[in-house]
């Protein structure tokens, strides 16, 4: 077991036993990165091979900077493709990194349960965002709890240098144990910038090759009941490991009030409960138990303090291992040194309400607002969909009914028209942004052409060219990669429409003729067909981004 | 004997600034967080980025000391507010701490005043780092770290500008804190 001290005025060890850290160059400049450079200076620096995901807030720019920084990085039309392709690397013994923000979790956990069965040949690290508090989100799940679902290794680093580390470490477990291994993060570790020193030199790496293995990656039922029983045997392996030679920081202090924490809440716990002794786990699934029991034992009373669900609490107390939790409350929002210091003194007292900020609004450019003036003036009930489109839910227009994940809007919109009275049921248009569309609209439409309402359906993309909400990346439809690169071709949403059997298909330019967009709806509205109009006109922050561009290359080639 | 304690003692300075999207708040955070890297200081930089794209509120929490934990400036300690659009300082005033000190346009109108001759450190542009300047005059970071810090985070095209912007709001902040301090006798 490995006992950590933090003393003052020295960064926080990392504790481990696998000897790459003791390369670290200690001359080295440190560098100040959020914690997403931080992880994609580590996959250059671990080897990885192939970087893949889907954009999400707080996610994205883990990505953006692996491509900045080298490594081959790209955009997946979704976070389940995206998970399947990295498997697919791995499974080629490479490494790779998937990333994606929590709720691009539910969508891609279908491979991510298997990819546990079927393990990895070279590795697999699965970066996934939760975002507490909900900064740019439509929910604050916990995604630590798919870790322990589909048992899948979970690491939980607090802060920009444990995010590089941490990446490293990944990459070491999962070669090591054959196993994807999950980095959770949270919006403070992603977007919070702290010193880093990385590594001197780079890991060695390994050649891509496929070595056939039928039962080990094929799970039909015979196989995968094996598969069921390896990853247990894994799993156990990996927990011995943890307890022993797992990333623990252990902050001495009084036996009164002992702390067992993870991720950000560390910062905050050492800082609200200065002469508390805290155990800080850094891998919490497979949770060290024995561990955390033995620290526990040592204290008058034990806290766990953790952002979120009361994850790791509960699974303690099943084990019996005496610690207490938080009340109800603080599940709720992101915490901070007050409210650890709330939980740590049982502080029934209010809480101040926040500052409200100024809210984010549609760009008094933005194309969008014409669709939604329309689709007001027509009241219309509008299932939405998830981009910057959704603000069109806030006055003046307030044209949006419906918002509950990516794609939903088509569902949502066919479920109402199957069932609404007649009347009502022809008002109703599904209003979805063009990544939203690539991403998980396609199938909302081949639904639309199979199981048509009596009153047909309306379907408007808003096409902007560019995923907007989340910072301007590139998807299938625009004809750019991640790096801005052309592809030979794009994704033609009037062609795949017409090829799903949608009678009636639109384009029109919504800011060059807004009545003739309106015109369109209407009748679309009135004539009861399956309909797709696409508004297509690029958002003007990307035309004024690429102008700037195009203008600064001109300036260096001058 | 308690070595492993980590103290809440330890000073540990909080700024914050905050302003619109779009007024380059993330970018001064930017520059300040790195001219306290180069000082030598351990410095924790925290923000919500996302929806400030879109117009809404932007708020970056800058901590430095010898050792920082928390990136999150806890309400109503900070020792600097800047606020860059007058609307956002009443969202923000509780952060700052009883005698903390409050830089806005208005607070440091003289320092931002522009002379015929050069770009208006009022402009959009140029206010972020005009106030960071006024910034500058309280803390304890030479002149050469905040020059490195300026020219590493900016693109190379607005070097001049924000640099005069800069030294300019600097050095009339600092010979106005001169004259205040000199007129307070109990002041050191
Ligand atoms: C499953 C999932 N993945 C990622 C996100 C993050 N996200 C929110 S909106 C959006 C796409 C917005 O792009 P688009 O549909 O083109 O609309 P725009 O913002 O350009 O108007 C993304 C990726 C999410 N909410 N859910």
């Amino acid at each position: 077991m490995v006992l950590m001290r933090v003393i003052r005025d020295q960064p926080i060890p990392f504790v481990n036993s696998i000897s790459v850290y003791e390369k670290r160059s200690h001359t080295m400049e440190q560098m100040l990165l959020t914690g997403n450079e931080a992880i994609a200076l580590a996959a250059r620096d671990g080897g990885v091979r192939l970087g893949t995901g889907y954009p999400g807030t707080p996610s994205t720019e883990i990505l953006e900077n692996f491509d900045r920084f080298g490594g081959q990085a790209q955009w997946a039309p979704n976070e389940k493709v995206a998970l399947e392709v990295g498997l697919g690397s791995a499974y080629g013994n490479a490494r790779t990194l998937v990333t994606m923000k929590h709720v691009g979790l539910n969508v891609a956990a279908d491979p991510f349960f298997s990819a546990a069965y079927t393990g990895v040949i070279g590795a697999l690290v699965i970066a996934v965002a939760d975002d507490p508090g909900m900064h740019s989100s439509q929910n604050e799940q916990d995604s630590r709890r798919y870790a322990e679902a589909a048992g899948v290794p979970m690491l939980e680093p607090s802060d920009s240098q444990e995010a590089y580390d941490y990446t490293l470490k990944a990459i070491e477990i999962s070669e090591r144990w054959n196993t994807p291994v999950m980095i959770r993060l949270t919006t403070r570790i992603c977007h919070s910038k702290s010193l880093v020193t990385p590594l001197r030199d780079p890991l060695n790496t390994r050649p891509a090759a496929f070595q056939r293995d039928i039962p080990g990656l094929v799970m039909i039922p015979a196989y995968a009941r094996i598969a069921h029983q390896r990853l247990r045997e894994r799993l156990n392996e990996i927990a011995a490991w943890n307890e022993k030679e797992g990333p623990f920081v252990e902050v001495e202090g009084d036996a009164d009030t002992g702390i067992v924490t993870s991720g950000v809440s560390f910062m905050h716990a050492c800082e609200a409960a200065p002469k508390a002794r805290v155990l800080k786990v850094g891998m919490t699934y497979p949770i060290p138990f024995r561990r955390i029991r033995k620290f526990a034992d040592g204290v008058k009373r034990c806290v766990v303090v953790e952002e979120g669900d009361p994850w790791l609490v509960t699974a303690l107390k099943a084990e019996g291992v005496p610690v207490t939790g938080k009340q109800e409350r603080y599940r709720f929002g992101e915490l901070t040194v007050d409210r650890v210091r709330r939980i740590l003194n049982n502080d029934t007292s209010p809480e101040p309400k926040p500052e409200p900020g100024r809210p984010p609004r549609l760009c008094p450019d933005c194309p969008h607002r014409v669709a939604f003036a329309a689709l007001s003036k027509a009241n219309c009930i509008v299932t939405g969909d998830i981009g910057c489109y959704t603000l069109g839910v806030l006055p003046p227009f307030e044209a949006m009914d419906t918002c509950a994940c990516m794609g939903a809007s088509i569902g949502v919109g066919l479920g109402l028209r199957h069932v609404l009275p007649r009347e009502e049921a022809r008002r109703v248009v599904s209003v979805i942004g063009d990544s939203t569309f690539v991403h998980s609209g396609i199938t909302g439409l081949a639904e639309m052409a199979y199981n048509p309402p009596p009153t047909g359906h309306v379907v408007l993309i808003l096409d902007n060219d560019i995923t907007a909400m989340t910072g301007m990346q590139e998807h299938p439809g625009t004809g750019r990669r991640l790096d801005r690169e052309e592809t030979p071709s794009k994704l033609n949403y009037e062609a795949l429409a017409l090829s799903l059997g949608i009678q009636d298909v639109h384009v029109c330019d919504p800011v060059d003729d807004p009545e003739d967009f309106e015109r369109m709806l209407n009748d679309a509205l009135a004539n009861e067909r399956l309909t797709l109009i696409v508004a297509r006109k690029p958002c003007p922050l990307l035309t004024r981004k690429t102008a700037a561009s195009e203008a600064s290359c001109e300036a260096a080639k001058s | 004997m308690r070595s492993g304690e980590i103290m809440t003692d330890d000073p540990v300075t909080s700024v914050v600034l905050a302003g619109i999207g779009g007024q380059g708040i993330v970018t001064a955070s930017n520059i300040l967080s790195d001219a306290l890297r180069r000082h030598g200081y351990d410095v924790k930089k925290s923000e919500i980025h996302g929806m400030s794209q879109r117009g809404g509120s932007v708020c970056s929490d800058v901590r430095f000391g010898r050792r920082v934990m928390s990136p999150m400036v806890p309400v109503g300690t900070a020792d600097y507010l800047v606020v860059m659009e007058p609307t956002q300082v009443g969202p923000n005033r509780h952060v700052l701490r009883q005698d903390g000190v409050l830089i806005t346009p208005d607070t440091a109108a003289y320092a931002i005043e522009s002379n015929s001759d050069e770009p208006d450190p009022k402009a959009e542009k140029l206010l972020n780092v005009a106030l960071l300047g006024v910034l500058s005059a309280y803390l304890d970071v030479p002149g050469a770290c905040w020059m490195a810090a300026l020219r590493g985070n900016l693109s190379e095209r607005l070097h001049d500008m924000n640099i005069k912007a800069f030294i300019r709001a600097r050095t009339v902040e600092t010979m106005a804190r001169l004259v205040t301090d000199a007129s307070k006798p109990n002041r050191r």
